[in-house]
């Protein structure tokens, strides 16, 4: 049924769509990190910065095929529009083919990052697995820039295998320049893996920070939050101070849609980064 | 009753060669139990005070991932046992466990044992012995699933 | 307390009249293939006159009656939302010319409304889908153009559906809240309407048509009619606080009894009134020269919904009839600061297994107590 105008009606006001109509933008680089992992790096098509928080993430566009939620993974200068990108779905796949210079949509940022302020002061715990390295490591740069701010910093990360590893040469690095504590280990590895091999949780015994003076920011594979969260919690971390960064299926991106809630969240406003004070009773609860 | 639990705890394999002065002990802490196919026995991070001792059924341990849904990574039946997280602080269950079939089992108490094996340091040797080969077998049979000896080599 | 005027049934046509010259295209119910629906009309001819519904779970039937009244049934399976949050709609377009693209937003739509019959719960509804998609953050531009173009004519109930409840959920049958004219329809001793305004718009139209002062004795009737649909309600959610009951029972082994027999058919989503929930697609021309985004209504027990990682976070029936429920009674409080549903009792009546959201809160209440 369709409504028929009968008179038209005087002027009514431009539609307000801001945040729901993609901008343009432009890849800039891209970096090939794994087999089915690259980097993009998109500036805007009109030249005007985004501003955005380290765990705040974009929804980008490739035309014709669609759209999804790439969460941002921040640079050593700032606000400069960097995404790593696995391929797991159609938008996926064509955002990992698109080359310097191909254009594309984008939204954003959206979402509550990671909680930076609440660290000054603090040690900070970074634990991530497999691509969840991607949304912290605008928080790392962060500290890095800011050192004095923060205590002892330590990165502990799991990868599946050793060429699943992101930012290897960073990695490197953040190592070599002793500002950040580093330990890695991967699930499976052959015989030329030097480093270790088992789960990220075993990391965590041997890191060194002070647990009543420590935020803890984590993302990975939900079921690695889960116990990660849990062992950080008997490392007596409270669960206020430790954040993780949830996923749920994505479409709006500004709580219209439905589709991204976790209980009563909304992951693209009330997160994607949430305490665990919050998240605890939600995650023992089988498909929320 | 406490003598009808110590019967058949005696009859159980994880129990075999246990005195039964000692089986007595154990048995005060315990209590019968049964579950219907499909029923959860427990879920991950609740509180791990329990300790079965399977008498008849089968059930299944499992982890629960969004998108996957839940995984079984190892079924327990008759004659086994299952539950080690009420020996290891903070005593909370690492999975969930759900019967796969009407399952009957002897549930013991782990705060009443884990107070028993303070004051009696033998029986809390003997339990440990007896988990020790379950947790070191259960442990070797992980690291062959997870070489995933199945998956096509490239 | 607000001036209460009288219409006769001439009067209400002549507002009718009003508001098309106005420009407002009339929208109002109509009997069409034995159900009531929301269409476009052209005056009051077009209403369903002696019309009355008979509503149970899974269960819907109209019959004529001798009555001269326009509104004797209550709700079908049309709700305003259809004109405001729109089942489809274009968010953007865009096309590529050699190598650039250009990316458009929507035209602005050109057509006021006049919602015609809107009853209590169905003003509270459109203030909910109000508040989620205009007074929650982002504004969704196309929503809050078509609200702010629809003029709201609502009435009292003059019955309860056999579905609804309403006064468990505090929206009714007496029309309160956001709307410009409401009325109560009154038959003997003559057909006529109390009349009420409630905005500025409401007053303006109401002062260009006939209308007198209601007297005393007329206001009466019209508050015994409202008391009597309200003392006759054949359902009620259970006295108690249901968002703290729903998430804390997350994990009852009722959502499973449900869930053999929820269909997962999703039609309780889409008659309810505030369900909001919608789904975007990317369509484009095959030389991949034209783009656009559709955005259409979408539910929540589509396996697809929660599509994540190769699979449904919500795999299982019990699980999307746990997110439907859980979301309108509980998740909506610390969402929106309000309950999600004004007790239509849509989902009841169009649920093809008949399954009753009030029945089942109370067997979880029931078990709680116990």
């Amino acid at each position: 049924m369709s409504i028929i105008a009968i008179h038209k009606c005087s002027p009514i006001d431009t539609l307000d769509m801001q945040q729901m109509v993609p901008k343009l933008a432009r890849v800039k680089s891209y970096f090939s990190d794994a087999p089915d992992v690259s980097t993009l790096e998109v500036e805007m098509a009109d030249g005007v910065p985004v501003n955005y928080a380290p765990g705040q993430f974009n929804m980008l566009t490739v035309f014709g095929v669609g759209e999804a939620a790439i969460s941002i993974s921040g640079a050593p200068n700032g606000a400069r529009l960097i995404h790593t990108i696995r391929d797991v779905g159609a938008v996926s796949h064509a955002l990992t083919r698109l080359k310097p210079g191909d254009l594309l949509g984008l939204r954003g940022p959206f979402g509550i990052g990671w909680p930076i302020r609440a660290a000054h002061s603090k040690d900070v715990l970074i634990v991530a697995g497999g691509l969840g390295l991607a949304p912290l490591r605008s928080v790392l740069y962060h500290v890095l820039s800011h050192r004095v701010k923060f205590g002892v910093v330590t990165l502990l990360y799991g990868a599946r295998q050793p060429e699943d590893i992101l930012y290897q040469s960073e990695i490197a690095y953040w190592r070599e320049s002793c500002e950040i504590n580093v330990a890695l280990t991967v699930d499976h590895a052959d015989v030329k893996w030097p480093g270790r091999v088992g789960v990220v949780t075993q990391l965590i015994d041997q890191a060194k920070f002070d647990p009543q003076n420590t935020l803890a920011m984590v993302c990975g594979p939900e079921v690695m939050m889960r116990f990660v969260a849990a062992a950080l919690v008997e490392r007596e971390i409270d669960a206020e101070n430790i954040f993780l960064s949830m996923e749920r299926n994505m479409k709006c991106a500004i709580g219209h849609c439905g589709h991204c809630q976790f209980g009563p969240n909304f992951l693209c406003r009330d997160g994607p980064v949430l305490s665990y004070e919050k998240l605890r009773p939600l995650l023992k609860v089988k498909e929320l | 009753m406490a003598a009808e639990q110590a019967s058949m705890l005696s009859q159980h394999a994880f129990f075999k060669g246990l005195a039964p002065e000692v089986i007595d002990l154990v048995a005060s802490c315990a209590q019968e139990i049964e579950f219907s196919a499909g029923q959860y026995i427990c879920h991950e991070a609740d509180q791990a005070d329990q300790f079965y001792v399977l008498l008849q059924g089968h059930v299944a341990l499992q982890i629960s991932s969004p998108g996957r849904g839940a995984r079984t990574f190892l079924t327990v039946g008759a004659g086994e046992v299952f539950g080690v997280n009420w020996l290891v602080a903070p005593y909370r269950w690492t999975y969930d466990a759900k019967a796969l079939d009407d399952t009957k089992a002897v549930v013991l108490n782990a705060v009443c044992l884990r107070h028993k094996c303070e004051a009696d340091h033998d029986l809390g040797f003997e339990l440990m012995k007896r988990v020790m080969p379950i947790l070191i077998e259960r442990l070797h049979i992980c690291r062959i699933q997870l070489l995933d000896l199945y998956l096509k080599q490239n | 307390m607000t001036d209460i005027n009288v219409l006769t049934l001439d009067d209400l046509q002549i507002l009718l009249e009003n508001l098309r010259e106005d420009g407002h295209a009339l929208i109002a119910p109509q009997l069409q293939d034995g159900v009531i629906v929301y269409d476009q009309v052209e005056g009051l001819d077009a209403l369903p006159r002696g019309i009355t519904d008979i509503q149970t779970p899974g269960g819907y039937q109209t019959h004529k009656t001798e009555a001269p009244s326009l509104f004797h049934y209550v709700v079908g399976p049309h709700s305003w939302k259809k004109f405001l949050h729109l089942p489809e709609l274009q968010l953007w377009r865009a096309n590529k010319r050699s190598e650039e693209i250009h990316i458009s937003p929507p035209e602005p739509p050109s057509v006021k409304t006049a919602f015609i019959g809107v009853r209590a719960c169905e003003v509270k509804a459109i203030a909910l889908q109000d508040k989620v998609l205009i007074h929650s953050g982002v504004v969704d531009g196309a929503y809050k153009i078509r609200r702010d173009n629809a003029f709201i004519l609502a009435v009292d109930c003059a019955r309860a559906g056999g579905s609804c409840f309403c006064v468990s959920m505090q929206s009714g049958p007496s029309v309160e809240g956001n709307y410009d004219l409401a009325l109560t329809e009154i038959l003997t001793p003559n057909h006529i309407f109390l009349v009420r305004s409630n905005s500025e718009a409401g007053e303006k139209i109401l002062k260009k048509i006939p209308h007198r002062p209601a007297t005393p004795e007329e206001i009466e009737t019209g508050q015994e009619i409202v008391a009597q649909t309200a003392a006759n309600m054949g359902r009620a959610m259970p006295d108690t606080n249901i968002a703290r009951l729903l998430s804390q029972n997350l994990q009852h082994p009722h959502w499973d009894t449900i869930a053999s027999r929820c269909l997962s058919c999703a039609n309780c989503t889409m008659v309810c009134p505030t369900c909001f929930c919608t789904t975007v697609e990317d369509v484009s021309d095959l030389k991949m020269e034209e783009f656009s985004r559709e955005r259409r209504w979408d539910s929540c027990f589509n396996l697809d919904f929660s599509y994540l990682h190769g699979g449904a976070a919500r795999s299982s029936t019990a699980a999307r009839y746990r997110q439907w429920m859980t979301h309108k009674l509980s998740s909506w409080i610390d969402q929106f600061g309000t309950s999600g549903c004004v007790g239509c009792g849509r989902c009841i009546t169009w649920c093809p297994v008949g399954i009753d959201l009030t029945q089942e809160t109370k067997v979880i209440y029931d078990d709680q107590l116990g």
